[in-house]
């Protein structure tokens, strides 16, 4: 938490103040700070059932949170519909099973939050989505429906289809995680040529090669509380936390 | 290549194919030729009865003294049966009013044709129905409503029935799911009465105790209640066959769509309704088919549906004995709309199923 807290309030994007959630008596996330300035990186792990999901659904309000406040690029999160309106429009999201509309083709797919939501004309539109989808290499598909694809293309165009919305922030909730292996890095591909270009990512993975590569900051939740938060060497080379040792050595041990 | 898909020696033809099946086992042989021994007797008896011993003509002298079948009732009566009391010179309308109908729905099954102006085109049909069927108007001699009977009737019931029941039964599904509790509790109790209780009490319940509800003097058309009502009992029963067909989508379609911004409506509109509709055609028709037959329910509170008028026609004294005919007659009128309408279900099933795995 130290790392950004030189970070004027202009540049935090998205701000999470001692949020707690429970799903019935279940007490799920536990006083989570988090501060995410414009153009940073992160990578959220942590073994299953941590709340990794519940967190960051709770940064688009897919989730409802019973205390504490998110702040969404100065907006706050919470039953007010006009907030919500706002902050869906900023904050996109890739899910880990691609979630793409399969009775659309890949074009209707994408171009749908640009008309329904932005009021774009059908061919600004079209015309935005076929550029997003080259960026994720696959213009050649823009006229079958998603079950025709391969894992690895529906997810790319999940991307392209969250990039249409023209999103100040990308959140990835295990985005390779239902892939078959070799479908794994044609996605990672795509993912870390996005964090080159500078988009404000909050990614959920266990890709650790990943990780390495993009992040500015890498979280650990476990049993609903951020444990550690570092740089991805220090996190890496040298956990602080022993949960957080335990569960590296598992994911990296074998 | 070739070789694998050609069967081997000996192994084609009708001959194999009957042995294989019909006579495989001892017992399989016992039960293929009882089977084909009732099936003979049964067509050489039917046969006899309905073609070789019948009388064809609008005879009943002649009828009484034959022992097959007299479908001279049917010569004779299937005007009063098809149209009812509608006046005779004016059956024309009826017959177009049906043709038309009937045309409608082909055109609205037909998968190329699922397009939005289905509304106005329905709307304006319905218009121009009742233009034709009351009259009144363009030169065409007014007819009664409580003078409309026989099959343009029970179309009119079950078709109307189930197109207003279909939006309806979504209303009420999508309110079954609200997250507003008054509403859903309104939607869920509606539902679990109409299910609970039989048509024939809905329709009493519209015959008899609305008109109590109702300040005095004021009375409602009473093909109009019997319509309300079997738009009713039909809008429960699809309600549940759609809360099926939204309950088969998975959570992330829901979610997909609100993350990217959609509203509730929209969502509905564009992501949901489109894929819950296509898991729902097929069980719609088939609801469809239940309110074809149950329509016959209405004669107890004095509509003459096309069960009835068959009744009434088999109430002429000179006739009163050949009511088995004109019961086939009808029945045959039945079979032929449930029978297009299940297999038509059945090919769109199969078309859908294989549309999702392209
Ligand atoms: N809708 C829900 N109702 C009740 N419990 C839930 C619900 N969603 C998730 N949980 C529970 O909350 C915990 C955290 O879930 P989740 O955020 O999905 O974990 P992760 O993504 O880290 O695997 C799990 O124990 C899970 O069983
Ligand atoms: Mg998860």
């Amino acid at each position: 938490m130290s790392l950004n807290t030189q970070a004027s309030a202009e540049d935090i994007l998205i701000h999470i103040n001692n949020v707690n959630k429970w799903y019935g008596d279940f007490h799920v996330l536990k006083d989570i700070n988090l501060d995410v300035k414009k153009g940073e990186k992160i990578i959220i792990c942590g073994p299953s059932g941590s709340g990794k999901s519940t967190a960051i659904r709770c940064m688009n309000r897919l989730e409802k949170y019973q205390s504490g406040e998110i702040l969404i690029d100065g907006i706050l999160l919470d039953d007010n519909v006009k907030n919500l309106e706002a902050v869906r429009k900023e904050v996109a999201m890739v899910f880990q099973h691609f979630n793409l509309f399969p009775h659309m083709t890949i074009l209707d797919n994408l171009t749908l939050a640009p008309r329904l939501v932005n009021k774009m004309p059908r061919k600004d539109a079209e015309q935005m989505a076929m550029s997003y989808l080259e960026r994720v290499k696959i213009p050649q598909q823009a006229h079958k429906y998603p079950g025709q694809l391969s894992g690895g293309q529906q997810q790319r165009v999940a991307i392209a289809r969250a990039l249409c919305s023209n999103p100040r922030v990308m959140l990835f909730d295990e985005p390779t995680s239902a892939l078959d292996p070799e479908m794994i890095k044609e996605v990672l591909d795509v993912m870390v040529e996005l964090a080159n270009e500078g988009t404000t990512m909050i990614c959920v993975t266990h890709e650790m090669g990943f990780a390495k590569q993009v992040a500015d900051r890498v979280i650990f939740m476990d049993d609903g509380r951020i444990v550690e938060e570092n740089t991805p060497n220090e996190f890496f080379d040298n956990p602080q936390n022993e949960r957080t040792q335990l569960f590296l050595s598992q994911i990296l041990g074998h | 290549m070739n070789n694998v898909t050609m069967k081997p020696p000996g192994q084609s033809g009708a001959l194999y194919w009957i042995r294989e099946n019909l006579f495989s086992s001892k017992l399989n042989t016992v039960i293929s030729a009882i089977c084909i021994y009732l099936l003979v007797k049964f067509t050489i008896a039917v046969v006899d009865w309905g073609i070789l011993n019948a009388v064809f003509a609008a005879d009943s002298t002649a009828c009484k003294a034959a022992s097959g079948a007299c479908w001279g009732i049917i010569s004779e009566k299937y005007q009063l049966i098809v149209f009812g009391t509608y006046p005779r010179d004016e059956q024309w309308r009826p017959l177009v009013a049906m043709v038309w109908f009937v045309g409608l729905i082909g055109c609205s099954l037909h998968r190329s044709f699922w397009k939005l102006w289905l509304i106005p085109l329905w709307t304006g049909s319905l218009i121009g129905l009742g233009v034709l069927m009351w009259g009144g108007v363009l030169g065409l001699s007014y007819v009664e409503n409580t003078q409309w009977g026989g099959l343009p009737l029970t179309l009119l019931l079950a078709v109307v029935g189930t197109v207003a029941a279909f939006p309806l039964g979504i209303l009420l599904a999508l309110g079954r799911q609200s997250e507003l509790p008054l509403i859903r509790i309104w939607c869920v109790a509606f539902i679990e009465l109409v299910r609970g209780v039989p048509l024939i009490s809905v329709l009493f319940m519209a015959s008899v105790m609305f008109p109590l509800f109702l300040p005095e003097g004021v009375t409602i058309d009473k093909l109009l209640r019997a319509q309300v009502g079997i738009i009713l009992f039909t809008a429960a029963y699809l309600a549940e066959v759609f809360r099926g067909g939204l309950q088969a989508l998975p959570k992330g379609q829901y979610e997909a769509a609100s993350a990217m911004g959609l509203t509730y409506w929209q969502t509905m509109r564009v992501v949901i309704m489109p894929q819950a509709l296509r898991i729902v055609i097929p069980p719609t028709v088939n609801s469809f088919i239940s309110t074809f037959k149950d329509t016959s329910l209405v004669l107890i509170i004095g509509l003459f549906d096309l069960l009835a008028t068959a009744k009434v026609a088999i109430t002429d004294p000179s006739w009163r004995a050949f009511y088995v005919e004109a019961y086939i007659f009808v029945a045959a009128i039945y079979f032929v709309f449930c029978y297009s309408m299940a297999s038509y279900a059945n090919n769109l099933e199969t078309d859908l199923r294989k549309g999702e795995q392209h």
